[in-house]
């Protein structure tokens, strides 16, 4: 313990409660939408009612001429945009429609823009378009388009990865499946819907906008406008959700900023749910192939992974699913292979533990299905091919207690008592009752971020770093790693975050941005109590005079030489002697490359779950999930149970709740609003345990963390899936899990 | 056309001069009156983010057309506490963590005030479950929002009157 104490600090560790709590329940947050400045417009889009062909024709004067209405942007007159909307001016970056042309690629595509001088009229202007179209056949499901090779996924994964030799694990197989998964295309509706306020005065622009990644979106901003990023300046203090769609600028959001420049006058844009549904992102369907073999000791010979998935016609990101059975279990073989399908739809994005959540979805269940054929219990089978080292690699884990995730959680959960045999548990109120588990698995990539601190005389302080809240808690667990690193209370320090006028805050994305922009904060603190250190040991009448080579450490404003209590100097003391009414220092982290080739860094879990269904109905229940997760270091315990728990909800929703269903014929979503397409509400959560395993771990960056956000999906949907079997001994492979499934089966 | 309505909203008398029939207590709210504390989610009653009290009962803002609210009691997420001291609801959301990004909050937190008014779901977490289902979550804080609506629920039952907070 004394070490992690001197690594971490006292703040951390804490289950503070919110520091933006009285501002979100008060309503004093302001969201994007919620600013209004002077002489604002409204913008209100038209969104393309079929998925594929060309606008012929829009009723443009009927909706100037509807009273309030000031502009009507068409591609006929749409103002010049400076940047190339396919370029790729950062890492990320997708091709963004922005009307340049009359061509429809999607349902949802914005195909005109309305400003009006209110919202009401912006949005009767809009319907006044009544467009006109020439329509195509769409291609809206996986057969409808040839499949193509993928040689990257999107974003660096990988496309295709062989360790050892698949075909001699299939043949050395004692026991094998083949299984087909099939997973939807989900949308994150974050309950805040992308929204826009842009002000431009000359060349200068700012911009009211929820963003996961304030820097990368200036810079593509910038870009596209032809302006300076330092010349834009994005407030984005809280997010009412992202899930990884509100990290690359979109092009409704870009269209409303266009409209500002040309009406010379603020503009707001908030999508409406429906618009949520095609242009800003998604997660593209899948069909996964599981061939897995195992030996007669139950030991895995082959893990033969193969996903076909969809993506746009104009641009490629894809769920990299077969990339989940690469780095968990310990196989001779492992191949992991991806194809794409080109439909007519928006382009998919990131979203939520994107390629993990189906990827694991399927392979829970093959594990699943393998362990069954071979009459071994699901978590023994899992035992059996524990990876002691990175499959394929043999890279060490920088850390990995699953071991004790798989302990803990059954322990919890009562698993021993399990039957092996599916169909044979009751409730009391007559209800199939099963049970079923799944690993959980997420990788922890860092991000690049920098970081201020500032140290006044009153020993209070300030750090700041374009960071962002998206839910999370980083205006909470930020402030806690960064009163650490600055050795001060929690209550001296001053976060500011969330405005890219302030050092790069990285990207919010990834279960990184604690650590990134934690581990920027803590070095920038860090820099402030080396400068202290220095001018202390310099001081004749500090008590650290002279100590100049000792190991200093600070806490609770205090300096102090490691180890002996005794002998220290307050940071007001060190600042008034040296004559300085503040002190700045300065931060980064990053990944050094050395770290990620010699360690495989994961966070790790083993989540259970508990199914009630109805026999005669088929109505399935989830009534007891327990979850233990192994993420490193766990900066407060409160926030990170939330984190946990709204990831296993999301992985509830997948394997129970949410697609998105297109009509074949026009190709638009037919459920896309809140009422149809389904995400858990309260009633649907019920039992819910997080168990957080401590891991103390050294190599996967300086504060220790692995990161919360995404992995709680993982696993969450294979338990679910394999409990429904277990309560009915029906195996259905197609998410959501429905009770028309259970019933077809009969 | 133009006409007028008069409203008590958080408890003050307001005299609302409107020139258009189809706006909406939210839209009124958020886009006129400067009172962007209540949330838009969907615009068509499927979410709970718009939840405010009209007359003491919990409703969809969104839905309700402000020409119709001639002579009603409005209260919204900024007329809950009383100058630096939170509602019960308001502090227990903090306390248990029923919150996450906060967008979905005051939706919440009005439909828990309203649930608790109506006295249907006491402190039984089942009931509560159902009763706060119309307002959804997509950051999934379910749990701790239970918790918190049976922290305030206990609290104000002990204490009616609200002179807790
Ligand atoms: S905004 Fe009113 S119910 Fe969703
Ligand atoms: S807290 Fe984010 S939607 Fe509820």
């Amino acid at each position: 313990m004394p070490d992690t104490l001197t690594r971490f600090g006292s703040n951390s560790g804490q289950p503070t409660t919110r520091r933006d709590g009285i501002a979100k329940v008060t309503g004093q947050a302001t969201f994007a939408a919620d600013n209004h400045p002077e002489g604002m417009l409204h913008a209100v889009y038209v969104p393309a009612g079929i998925a594929r062909g060309r606008v012929a024709h829009l009723e443009v004067e009927a909706a100037r001429a509807h009273p309030g209405v000031t502009h009507v942007i068409t591609p006929g007159n749409r103002p010049d945009l400076p940047g190339d909307p396919d370029a790729k001016p950062t890492r990320f970056s997708f091709r963004i429609e922005v009307l340049q042309d009359d061509t429809v690629r999607y349902a949802g595509q914005p195909i005109a823009l309305v400003l009006a001088e209110t919202l009401e009229a912006a949005t009767e202007g809009a319907r006044l378009l009544a467009p006109r179209y020439e329509a195509e056949p769409p291609r809206t499901g996986l057969d409808d388009n040839a499949p193509f090779a993928v040689e990257e996924p999107g974003f660096g994964a990988p496309g295709d990865t062989v360790h050892g030799d698949p075909e001699a694990g299939h043949a050395a197989a004692a026991t094998s499946i083949d299984a087909t998964y099939d997973t939807p295309p989900q949308y994150h509706n974050a309950m805040e819907s992308h929204a826009v306020v842009a002000q431009w005065d000359g060349d200068r622009l700012t911009l009211d906008t929820p963003s996961q990644a304030l820097a990368m979106s200036c810079a593509a901003y910038a870009h596209l406008f032809g302006i300076e990023a330092a010349d834009i300046t994005l407030r984005s203090p809280y997010l009412g959700g992202g899930f990884g769609s509100k990290a690359i600028p979109n092009g409704p959001m870009v269209l409303a900023i266009l409209a500002a420049r040309e009406a010379g006058r603020p503009v707001k844009l908030s999508l409406t749910r429906r618009q949520m549904f095609g242009p800003v992102g998604h997660r593209g369907a899948t069909r996964q192939r599981l061939r897995l073999g195992c030996d007669a000791d139950g030991r895995l010979t082959v893990i033969d992974h193969e996903t076909l998935a969809a993506t746009s016609t104009f641009e490629t990101f894809l769920e990299s699913a077969s990339n989940a059975s690469q780095g968990l279990y310990a196989s001779s073989a492992i191949r992991s292979a991806h194809q794409g399908v080109r439909l007519d739809v928006g382009t998919p994005g990131p979203m939520r533990a994107p390629g993990e959540a189906s990827g694991s979805a399927a392979l829970e269940c093959a594990m699943d299905e393998l362990a069954q054929a071979a009459g071994i219990d699901p978590l023994e089978f899992r035992l059996r091919n524990y990876a002691e080292t990175e499959p394929g690699t043999g890279k060490p884990y920088s850390s990995k207690a699953l071991r004790e995730c798989y302990a803990r959680g059954a322990e919890a959960f009562g698993w021993a008592d399990r039957p092996a045999r599916p169909g044979t548990m009751r409730s009391t109120d007559g209800k199939l009752v099963g049970w079923g588990m799944g690993t959980a698995f997420f990788p922890s990539p860092m991000f690049a971020a920098e970081a201020r601190a500032t140290l006044r005389a009153d020993g209070s302080a300030t750090l700041e770093t374009g960071g962002a809240d998206m839910g999370q808690g980083a205006w909470t667990a930020l402030a806690q790693i960064a009163a650490d690193g600055i050795g001060l209370p929690l209550d001296r320090v001053e976060l500011r975050s969330g405005l890219s006028t302030l050092p790069d805050g990285g990207v919010a994305g990834g279960s990184g941005h604690t650590a990134t922009a934690g581990g920027a904060l803590h070095s920038a603190g860090g820099d402030v109590v080396r400068q202290l250190s220095e001018l202390a040991s310099g001081q004749p009448d500090s008590p650290l005079f002279g100590a100049g080579n000792a190991t200093f450490e600070a806490r609770g404003g205090r300096l102090q030489i490691a180890g002996d209590d005794g002998r220290g100097d307050a940071f007001a003391d060190i600042l008034a002697r040296a004559g300085l009414s503040e002190l700045t220092g300065s931060g980064s982290a990053s990944r050094p490359d050395a770290d990620s080739r010699d360690y495989a860094m994961n966070s790790h879990g083993a989540v259970f779950a508990e199914v009630a269904v109805d026999p005669d109905l088929g109505q399935i229940r989830v009534r007891r999930l327990v979850g233990a997760f192994a993420a490193g270091r766990i900066v407060n315990p409160r926030l990170a149970e939330s984190q946990l728990m709204g990831g296993m909800i999301w992985g509830l929703s997948f394997a129970l709740h949410e697609a998105a269903v297109h009509d074949p014929r026009s190709g638009r979503i037919l459920n896309a609003d809140l009422a149809e397409y389904r995400v858990p509400v309260n009633a649907d959560v019920q039992g819910l345990e997080v168990i957080t395993v401590e891991e103390d771990d050294p190599h996967v960056n300086a504060l220790g963390i692995k990161g919360v956000g995404e992995i709680g999906i993982t696993g969450t949907v294979g338990a679910i899936a394999n409990a429904v079997w277990h309560a009915t001994g029906t195996r259905v492979r197609r998410f959501p899990i429905g009770l028309a499934d259970l019933l077809a089966a009969e | 056309m133009s006409f007028q309505i008069t409203l008590t909203l958080n408890g003050t008398a307001r005299e609302i001069a409107l020139d258009d029939t189809r706006v909406t207590l939210l839209d009124l709210l958020r886009e006129r009156l400067e009172m962007p504390g209540t949330k838009k989610g969907c615009d068509r009653g499927q979410c709970g983010a718009c939840t405010v009290l009209v007359d003491g009962r919990r409703i969809n803002s969104c839905l309700t057309l402000a020409a119709t609210l001639d002579g009603a009691e409005v209260t919204t997420i900024e007329g809950l506490a009383r100058g630096d001291a939170l509602h019960p609801v308001q502090q227990a959301f903090i306390d248990n963590d029923g919150l996450q990004c906060g967008y979905c909050t005051p939706g919440q937190i009005m439909s828990a005030v309203g649930l608790i008014a109506e006295g249907t779901a006491g402190d039984d977490p089942e009931r509560i479950r159902e009763g706060m289902s119309g307002n959804i979550c997509r950051c999934a804080a379910y749990h701790g929002i239970t918790l918190a609506v049976r922290q305030a629920a206990r609290q104000m039952d002990n204490d009616p009157k609200g002179d807790a907070a």
